[in-house]
């Protein structure tokens, strides 16, 4: 079977600045993979770059064997990729249920209805309460985002996510920003996605990314300089002196 | 946990159409009202609710969308240009000048929402401003089919369903605005309570979340500039009819600013906001108007500054805040 996502020799440049350098990847189903790198290393640029948010000036990318360079946003969220962000992106104004809703509502094609009630859905209804309730919001369903604290918005980019039932899933740092004590609620939330769905995460706490993660990339200037297990990214020379640094020898002490 | 969700459950399974029922009793009310206790101010309530469907039609796109417009007096203008030329060349049956009324503001709608939706912000609201002058242009130069300066006047629709006439007390113009307005305004209901309106108020929020949802915003936009469009297009036809004249006026800068202030005073993104505006407003100017014809607008000026400061969201929501205090009030007594 073919790789759900591959990068093959991806390149973007901003400007004069060579952001992004000849990266090539691939994420199979079951897949639990962290990117991490220094601040400015060009991980967020490359989350935009697999979303079509930006297009890449060399390289393509492909899903389940397809080419999909081409390809808009929506239309590679219609085949599985879905991405969370960084600092929160949710509908503000509206209910959390209603966030929810709506993606489900999009994925299955529905809102293109003008004349049906959008509350009357049971389908998408039985569908959100489940989510919600999977991840322990399902008593705020009728709040609106705004009222909510920052860790359950960070849960409602992650429900949001589920609703959209992806294939490959890109998670940037979804705990940036959450009180340190809550981090084990959002790690549990990733632990208990679908297992045949690939996932890259983007995270700066080391803790978060040894426990999820089964493999590991590390960006640095742009360029991926190693991939390889858990256990093998904290003794690799290069890697410690481009990113770990303190965090690696720390670990070697403790 | 399950208690709070309920709200949500018992509003799947009210007795369907109860709430579209309740607001068909409050229109026939307030009409009622209107038509017994001012029969002499009919002529102005008429012109009132035309200038409701476009406070209405502005909400759809800026209220609901976000699109920032001060050209919106285009599709009523030229839609009610459409039904003034019909009714000269002819057409007088008052459901066939609606319809035509209709399908030119829809298609104004879908024209003008195609270049409008491809911008955002600055660019957006310029580009609005030109289409409006444009339209305002067109009705100026095509003195054949428009009137040019002096529009179109002397024009007279047939009778409704062949028996009320369109009479000097706009006895009849006002019955059939208010239901046409009150049939609109529950469809309109429907549309933003829609799965596609429920998405539209989404890319209001978040533009990126709703494409990283697959959602494709320039095709929606442009739909709900069409309907926008189509009810513009119906006070613009309603309007041509009950005043048997159409102007300049209509398709004005000017109008396009006032509809945004109406709107902004009852509150965008609520469709009875865009109705309390265009009635605060238009009261206001009446009766002000009348009693001091020099400094009104001085006085429109001081009271939306007020309306800014104290009610950012327009007066919907003081409002709405008011009734639901009764009404929990209520329920304790």
């Amino acid at each position: 079977m073919s790789d759900l996502l591959e990068a093959r020799h991806i390149s973007f440049s901003f400007g004069g600045l060579q952001v992004t350098r000849d990266v090539s990847f691939k994420l199979a189903a079951g897949d639990r993979v962290a990117l991490i790198g220094p601040n400015g290393a060009g991980k967020t640029t490359l989350v935009n770059l697999i979303t079509g948010d930006i297009a890449p000036s060399e390289g393509r990318f492909f899903m389940s064997g397809e080419d999909i360079t081409a390809c808009s946003i929506p239309q590679r969220v219609r085949r599985g990729l879905v991405r969370s962000f960084q600092t929160t992106r949710l509908f503000a104004n509206l209910t959390v249920a209603d966030n929810v809703a709506l993606a489900i509502m999009q994925r299955r094609g529905l809102t293109r209805r003008l004349l049906s009630r959008a509350t009357d859905l049971p389908e998408v209804k039985a569908e959100w309460s489940e989510i919600l309730g999977h991840l322990g919001l399902l008593g705020l369903a009728s709040r609106k985002i705004v009222e909510l604290a920052y860790g359950q918005q960070r849960l409602m980019e992650l429900a949001i996510g589920l609703a959209l039932r992806p294939k490959v899933l890109l998670l940037d740092e979804p705990a940036a920003g959450v009180p340190h004590d809550e981090t084990p609620r959002i790690l549990e939330a990733i632990n208990r996605l679908p297992p045949d769905i690939a996932v890259l995460m983007i995270e700066h706490d080391m803790d978060l990314v040894f426990k999820f993660a089964r493999r590991v990339m590390v960006l640095a200037a742009g360029r991926l300089i190693f991939e390889g297990s858990a256990a093998q990214v904290t003794a690799d020379h290069e890697v410690r002196r481009a990113y770990l640094g303190s965090y690696a020898d720390a670990r070697r002490t403790a | 946990m399950t208690e709070l969700v309920l709200p949500h459950h018992a509003a799947g399974r009210r007795i369907p159409l109860i709430g579209e029922a309740a607001i068909a009793l409050a229109f026939a009310a307030a009409g009622a009202l209107g038509y017994f206790l001012f029969p002499d101010d009919l002529a102005f309530l008429t012109r009132l609710i035309g200038i409701a469907f476009l406070v209405l039609s502005l909400d759809l796109v800026t209220g609901y969308c976000g699109i920032a417009t001060l050209g919106h007096a285009a599709l009523f203008g030229g839609a009610a240009y459409a039904v003034g030329a019909a009714c000269i060349r002819g057409i007088s049956d008052p459901f066939a000048l609606l319809a035509i009324g209709l399908c030119s503001g829809a298609v104004l709608g879908l024209v003008s929402g195609a270049l409008i939706s491809r911008f955002r912000g600055l660019p957006q609201l310029v580009l609005s401003i030109a289409i409006g002058q444009l339209v305002a242009g067109l009705a100026n130069k095509l003195q054949w089919l428009t009137g040019g300066s002096d529009g179109l006047s002397g024009l007279e629709p047939g009778k409704v369903f062949g028996v009320f006439g369109f009479d000097m007390y706009s006895r009849t113009a006002f019955l059939l605005s208010f239901t046409v307005l009150a049939i609109t305004f529950l469809l309109l209901r429907r549309v933003v309570n829609s799965p596609f309106g429920l998405m539209c108020r989404g890319i209001k929020d978040d533009s990126l979340r709703a494409r990283m949802m697959g959602a494709s915003i320039y095709p929606r936009f442009v739909i709900m500039y069409g309907i926008a469009g189509a009810v513009a297009g119906l006070g613009g036809a309603l309007t041509a009819m009950s005043t048997g004249v159409v102007g300049l006026d209509s398709v004005s800068f000017e109008r396009s600013a006032e509809v945004l202030v109406m709107l902004v005073l009852g509150g965008a993104g609520h469709l009875w906001g865009a109705l309390i505006g265009s009635v605060i407003f238009m009261l206001f100017e009446h009766i002000v108007a009348a009693a001091n014809p020099f400094h009104w607008m001085t006085l429109v000026g001081l009271l939306l500054i007020l309306i800014v400061v104290f009610a950012p969201r327009g007066l919907i929501g003081p409002l709405t805040a008011l009734c639901a205090r009764l009404f929990s009030r209520e329920k304790k007594t």
